[in-house]
């Protein structure tokens, strides 16, 4: 490795570490055990575990096979299908939150028909904020396991067919086990964009204690009335982050 | 990863090698962003006019709620004032305290609750006193027409009803916590919004039956939304105040922006947007 890319990288991983120092610096440690055990924060922590889990989830049934089709699907126009997977990196997710507004809320598209047809309505409901943050973390888990899947080749599935595999087997035995860190980075990788959106949700969902409102909304709703306490909740979403990568990271790259 | 010879023999498409295809892409996005970096610079177009000598700048700092009457009184400000530009910046009340508190450079500041005008007082930021210079309060909003036919604050509480308010950390939320102590009526909100905009969004765009937005914002979205006044408003009224920072470089523009706005002409602009006359 040359020796002036310590530079750069240095620069880098304070552009990275130096905010959140600056959070932890900026708390106050008297207040946080009563800040963050309030009934509002546990609430928040409690749901955004839960849809940001569910919301992964989704990604993998959802986002997995999109991911093999892309990889391994020959159709014309699979460019184009591939830019449009990559849409909600690149849309703002207040934009996204928007968009699914307009397609499932109350006067949408698809939302005017599931009222009429079964009297459901999407919005201000816990399945909005699992719809919104399936929406921004999937193209996480596709990317990232259409690159696997690209590595691994299919060499492998290729030998097991002539060996009498059916596509499900040679899938299941052979495709599967040798992207597994892919996948596992990349459900990581979504879990983590669940847990910090913001915009999608408080555009598409709304924002009510127990409900709706995750731990990112609570943190800027804090941040109305109680600076102190929004800082120590965003304190609380760093160590979940944290924590969450630390313990599966490492081993979905190094196995 | 080893070469199996067989696994070529039988891979069915041959993978062809294309020419260093990251690179292409990378050149390609760097070149895109630069065409569209240069149209955006070009088509802003109408650049600033070279500040001739004794040009001013005054930076008045406005809760969003204040924007259609600030804009119009820009424009009368700035005929009046040969020279000077008004840079606005709206934002919620509690942003821009905040912004305040952490050294943000502005002349004026007009804030949409005396709470947060407290927090820059307490900052020791402001010269001399914070003056009220009009008042708002909440009206029901609903669909064109009401479809619901709601007539009262105590319609609101209806469980078939779709209801969205402000969060009671923001100004419009805590003046709803009021009525609701003063009436003993408990809402159930589908939704507490950040901010009175987003309130009246939820309505405009169909997505709930009913909310309680600022007579102001129910008159600035024209015919979108309908308004219906109701007598318990009165128990919280929010108060505007305005003042002028210890540390505004423009101190004397600053003075009068402020008499401007606590003037008969900041007054009757006011009333049109249908806020209520300062106490």
């Amino acid at each position: 490795m040359p020796r002036f890319l310590w530079v750069p990288a240095g620069i880098a991983f304070a552009l990275i570490a130096l905010p959140v120092v600056g959070l932890v610096l900026r708390t106050d440690l008297t207040r946080l055990p009563e800040l963050l055990l309030s009934r509002a924060s546990l609430s928040a922590l409690r749901l955004s575990l839960v849809t940001a889990a569910v919301s992964t989830l989704l990604c993998i049934a959802l986002g997995g096979p999109l991911a093999v089709v892309l990889a391994r699907g020959r159709l014309p126009g699979m460019q184009f299908l591939r830019s449009v997977v990559l849409l909600p990196l690149v849309l703002p997710p207040v934009v996204g939150g928007l968009a699914l507004l307009y397609l499932v809320g109350r006067t949408g598209l698809v939302g005017q028909g599931l009222e009429l047809a079964f009297g459901i309505t999407v919005p201000f409901t816990t399945g909005a904020v699992v719809l919104a943050q399936t929406f921004v973390a999937l193209p996480f888990l596709v990317v990232s396991l259409e690159g696997a899947l690209r590595t691994a080749g299919q060499r492998y599935e290729s030998v097991a067919a002539t060996l009498g595999a059916s596509p499900w087997l040679a899938f299941r035995r052979v495709t599967v086990p040798l992207v597994l860190p892919g996948l596992l980075s990349g459900a990581v990788l979504a879990f983590a964009r669940c847990l910090g959106e913001f915009g999608a949700t408080i555009a598409f969902a709304g924002s009510l204690e127990g409900t709706t409102r995750t731990l990112p909304l609570l943190v800027y709703l804090a941040r109305e009335s109680d600076v102190d306490a929004a800082v120590a909740l965003s304190l609380l979403l760093v160590v979940v982050a944290v924590v969450v990568i630390a313990v599966a990271r490492p081993r979905a790259v190094l196995s | 990863m080893p070469q199996f010879r067989i696994a070529d023999a039988v891979r069915p498409v041959a993978e062809t090698p294309r020419r260093n295809p990251v690179k292409v892409r990378l050149l390609a996005v760097g070149a895109a962003v630069l065409v569209l970096a240069g149209c955006g610079g070009s088509a802003t177009g109408s650049a600033p006019a070279e500040p001739g000598p004794g040009a001013r700048t005054l930076t008045v700092f406005a809760a969003s709620s204040l924007t259609d009457v600030f804009t119009e009184l820009e424009a009368r400000f700035e005929a009046a004032e040969p020279g000077v530009d008004v840079v606005l910046n709206y934002g919620a009340s509690s942003d821009l305290a905040q912004q305040l508190v952490n050294g943000g450079p502005a002349d004026v500041f007009a804030s949409a609750s005396t709470a947060t005008m407290t927090t820059v007082v307490d900052a020791g930021l402001l010269d001399g006193e914070p003056t009220v210079f009009a008042r708002n309060r909440l009206e029901i909003v609903t669909a064109p027409g009401n479809p619901e036919g709601i007539t009262g604050f105590a319609d609101l509480a209806r469980p078939d009803l779709q209801v969205v308010v402000c969060a009671p950390q923001v100004p419009c939320g805590a003046a709803v916590e009021k009525i609701e102590t003063a009436t003993g009526i408990t809402l159930a909100p589908v939704s507490e919004e950040p901010d009175v905009r987003s309130t009246l969004g939820r309505v405009t765009t169909g997505n709930a039956d009913a909310g309680l937005v600022y007579v102001t914002d129910v008159a600035s979205a024209g015919g979108a939304v309908e308004g219906i006044a109701f007598p318990e408003a009165d128990q919280a009224v929010t108060d505007y105040p305005i003042a002028v920072l210890a540390s505004a470089p423009q101190a004397e523009l600053a003075r009068a922006w402020t008499a401007l706005v606590t003037g008969a002409d900041g007054r009757a602009v006011l009333a049109d947007a249908g806020f209520v006359g300062a106490p």
